[in-house]
């Protein structure tokens, strides 16, 4: 099959997967606890307001009726009114989604930035002090709880040092830039560990493939083999790792957003929950599945460009 | 006296290489000498572990950074396991080629076969991207490679075993080098594919005057193909000399077993003999001829005293005291 062909494939088989997640986001809102209707007008509405919304949000018709209804509304990008916002969700979102992927796009950039050339010193001189050192620092990334790495980080460099803004989210590219610094680092940390070892024992496996002693043998710089030869072989199982992690990355924007006091759909999911906006926290959740299936595709691009067995 | 400057191609001298190994030390090779006039095939022979690939890969310093390798290796006058990496690097690939048994894993899966070719031609040749082209597709051409202009942009999961042996031929080839250095080629191949790329190997020979050391554990292959044998057993060469000679007048109890044992090119008509017992650990000091636990015609002196190296017949070297009684024998039958 070509290229082309493949990809498109691709693209076709991620719409059954958006259904899906479509009818568990529809059965997941009608499971949890609590009458929609009467949380949207609390308790002292009057029957007939009751109804006149019941009717206007679809229960009263059959289950697969507001299934098909919901799955209209939602192909036209229209998830209702925010019961918090009073707007309608989609507009919330639309504010708040380009947040949330600046913050975690940044943080899986200095993830790499950090955990590549890192993974590279380390695994070259593997079991000796670098290694160790390297490891052990990462060691403590991995195992430190996302909220406490990032007041540490608040304290220290926003609080006493005052070179980064305590929270929120600026205006323009760079002031974006300079708000989203801290919380980006925060999330980056324990992903970039995650990568760091990945990485690691993928470039000291291909160190060992004969390819390598081949490339060598034919006199080429080290340089060149290293890049070439074993960074860009041991970096296709790394590529993988991280589009496995977009889900849990965007996990984390939820606990950094609230340290940071960053805009994004992380805190506004958490506020929601709070407030009990069934119509916000079902549109978040199907587009935060999408986010995350689109992750995956693109994960799946960049493989099929790095590894050319996999086009097979 | 100085020794005189000799008219070989490659000339390796004493050649040592230790591993440390978590077991302790493992001396893989013990002293090999070996040389190559150009345009030579040279075969280098054993059974597994007796060190010919690590003696191969030890002349281009290919070994991993747990060998300790001591010795000379003496190329256009230079000393090839004293050169700074830098200058070695001009030495690989383009003056000396190397040749894997298992293409498949000496290939970089990821990379073009065409960009395989690439790498070495920018490495070693002045040419520009059309050049290069050009010059991708006459290698590919030259190997034997069909459509070789279409064939550049495929990868080697899309090339069958054969094929890919003559894409890693192709790659060798790049820069045309003096000295080509095969490591059991067709060892990982099909019968009928091995005969092709051995007859490739020595029509390059030939065609490019390219001196070849071909290292196998194949005796029939050695009798088919090469010039010149080493015959070597735990990390030493125990015999070397013209291939007609050794192999119809061994003079080392070694290779005279050896030859019994397989069922062509040895003694004619004799029954087949396996070696008894197994080849010596490497990882203590051998005392006297390290053949000599299973050796049927081993004497006293054998497990006391090595035996050296010496000129046993016009070319031809041996290191073994009963080499005299296999002359004796040679005459008798």
């Amino acid at each position: 099959m070509s290229k082309a062909g493949l990809i498109a494939a691709r693209l076709l088989q991620i719409l059954p997967t958006f259904l899906l997640i479509g009818v568990v986001v529809f059965v997941l809102a009608r499971l949890l606890p609590g009458d929609p209707v009467s949380a949207a007008l609390g308790d002292r509405a009057t029957d007939e307001a009751v109804n006149r919304l019941r009717e206007q949000m679809g229960l009263d018709r059959s289950i697969l009726e507001q299934f098909l209804l919901f799955l209209r509304s939602a192909v036209q990008g229209d998830f209702g009114q925010s019961i918090a916002f009073r707007t309608p969700v989609t507009t919330v979102i639309a504010e708040r989604l380009p947040v949330t992927l600046a913050l975690t796009g940044l943080a899986t950039l200095i993830a790499l930035a950090l955990a590549v050339p890192l993974a590279f010193v380390a695994a070259v001189n593997a079991n000796r002090w670098p290694d160790f050192l390297i490891r052990g620092v990462f060691q403590v990334g991995l195992s430190s709880p996302v909220f406490y790495v990032g007041l540490i980080l608040l304290t220290v460099f926003a609080a006493w040092f005052r070179w980064f803004p305590v929270g929120g989210y600026g205006e323009g590219f760079a002031d974006i830039l300079w708000h989203l610094l801290l919380p980006s680092t925060t999330l980056a940390l324990s992903f970039s560990a995650v990568i760091m070892r990945n990485l690691r024992a993928a470039i000291l496996e291909v160190l060992n493939a004969e390819f390598v002693d081949f490339a060598r043998a034919k006199g080429l710089s080290r340089r060149v083999v290293m890049i070439r030869h074993v960074l860009r072989n041991a970096l296709i199982s790394t590529v993988t790792l991280v589009g496995l992690h977009a889900g849990s990355l965007l996990g984390g924007a939820v606990i950094t957003e609230s340290v940071f006091a960053v805009p994004g759909v992380g805190r506004l999911m958490v506020d929601s929950i709070f407030a009990r906006d069934y119509p916000m926290i079902q549109a978040l959740t199907l587009i935060l599945a999408v986010v995350v299936s689109l992750a995956f595709l693109i994960t799946d691009l960049i493989q099929m460009a790095l590894d050319p067995r996999v086009a097979r | 006296m100085m020794a005189a400057p000799s008219s070989a191609l490659l000339d390796v001298r004493d050649l040592h290489v230790r591993f440390a190994t978590a077991r302790g030390e493992v001396r893989a090779v013990d002293g090999v000498n070996l040389s190559v006039a150009p345009g030579e095939t040279l075969g280098l022979v054993g059974e597994s572990g007796s060190g010919k690939s690590v003696t191969l890969r030890a002349i281009l310093r290919l070994l991993r950074a747990n060998a300790a390798i001591t010795g000379e290796v003496r190329w256009q006058g230079e000393n090839l396991l004293a050169l700074p990496e830098k200058r070695l690097r001009d030495i690989r690939g383009k003056d000396i080629a190397v040749i894997f048994q298992e293409p498949m894993s000496a290939l970089n899966p990821v990379i073009s076969i065409g960009r395989q070719i690439d790498e070495s031609l920018v490495a070693h040749t002045a040419l520009d991207a059309a050049g290069r082209r050009r010059r991708a597709i006459e290698l590919l051409d030259l190997v034997g490679i069909a459509s070789p202009e279409q064939r550049l942009a495929g990868f080697p999961h899309e090339f069958s075993g054969g094929m890919r042996q003559r894409a890693m031929i192709a790659i060798a080839l790049a820069a045309e080098p003096k000295l080509l250095l095969a490591d059991e080629p067709t060892t990982a191949l099909d019968v009928t594919i091995q005969d092709q790329i051995l007859k490739l190997l020595l029509r390059l020979n030939r065609e490019l005057g390219m001196g070849l050391i071909l290292v196998t554990h194949d005796l029939g292959v050695v009798a088919e193909t090469c010039d010149r044998v080493s015959v070597m057993y735990a990390g030493r060469v125990v015999e070397s000399g013209p291939v007609d000679r050794v192999f119809t007048a061994p003079r080392h109890a070694y290779t005279d077993a050896l030859l019994r044992s397989m069922p062509h090119g040895g003694a004619a008509r004799a029954p087949l003999r396996p070696i008894p017992g197994q080849p010596p650990r490497l990882d203590r000091a051998i005392a006297g001829c390290p053949f000599a636990p299973r050796c049927a015609l081993v004497e006293d002196r054998c497990t006391v005293e090595a035996p050296p190296f010496a000129v046993v017949a016009p070319d031809q070297r041996a290191a073994c005291w009963a080499s005299d009684r296999l002359a004796a024998r040679e005459g008798v039958a």
